[in-house]
């Protein structure tokens, strides 16, 4: 078994269900992530991807839906568009206790010399206290440091 | 993975403690160098006791700045920077705020004087 390269977790004051909508619905992803939006019916072996709005979207990342379970474990395929062959693999894992949730990002099977690696270890923890602080508050953060 | 109690009503201060001890930052260096350690393996990289080490790890563990997964029976250790990344938005973000708006109000101040 290969070992994981990116594992993120944080806690955060919600249900398992918002946290859910607030990764598979356009309306919420783009309120803590960058004004992007994740789009896709979230149906196993569907396309999905990471999208600026407006008309013309512009296509940040794409890939499959490797596994669904709402609102539990979502296994997502993750490229560049630009560079299909750099792809790598995301699982979101949804665990509730008593009036917390824990969300566990786990970003593996990078091919040897990719340089999503770098980005997205950049970018998780950004994107991650943005959606808890979206969660909790109703607002996000500036994630990527954008005026 | 169980949240313990104390993570949810003291949850920046477990952070800020966890972070206030010179080995503790030293591993969080080292996790960030070569992620996904095992304790054996962070141990070759310092000068303290397996048991100073297990202790340390708890903390980190404690204050969400660590992450386990397990593989078979290795227990293997992630940095998990996002409550950082929580701190310097409350904390820095907020007084990086003030100092944005304390300048407008000098900028409007003197506007409205050069106008009167």
């Amino acid at each position: 078994m290969q070992k994981p390269k990116l594992v993120y977790t944080t806690f955060i004051r919600t249900t398992p269900k918002k946290l859910w909508a607030a990764i598979t619905k356009p309306e919420f992803t783009r309120q803590y992530w960058a004004g992007l939006a994740n789009v896709s019916d979230w149906k196993k072996g569907s396309p999905w991807q990471h999208v600026t709005r407006g008309d013309k979207p512009e296509i940040y990342i794409t890939g499959k839906v490797l596994e669904c379970i709402p609102p539990k474990r979502l296994v997502l395929s993750w490229a560049d568009p630009d560079d299909l062959a750099d792809k790598s693999r995301v699982t979101f894992e949804i665990e509730a206790t008593k009036d917390l949730v824990c969300l566990t990002v786990t970003h593996d099977k990078f091919k040897a010399g990719s340089t999503m690696a770098n980005k997205v270890s950049w970018g998780w923890p950004r994107v991650l206290s943005s959606m808890k602080s979206f969660l909790e508050t109703g607002k996000g953060l500036n994630v990527f440091g954008g005026r | 993975m169980q949240p313990n109690g104390c993570i949810m009503r003291g949850e920046m201060d477990a952070v800020f403690k966890a972070l206030a001890d010179e080995s503790r930052r030293k591993l969080l260096d080292l996790l960030h160098k070569n992620n996904g350690q095992t304790l054996g393996e962070l141990c070759e990289h310092l000068d303290m006791t397996r048991q100073a080490v297990t202790k340390h790890l708890l903390l980190l563990e404690a204050a969400n700045l660590v992450v386990v997964v397990w593989r078979g029976r290795e227990k293997l250790h992630y940095l998990n920077p996002v409550p950082i990344h929580e701190i310097a938005e409350r904390w820095i973000g907020k007084y990086e705020r003030h100092r944005l708006q304390a300048l407008s109000d000098l900028k409007k101040g003197l506007e409205e004087k050069k106008k009167g």
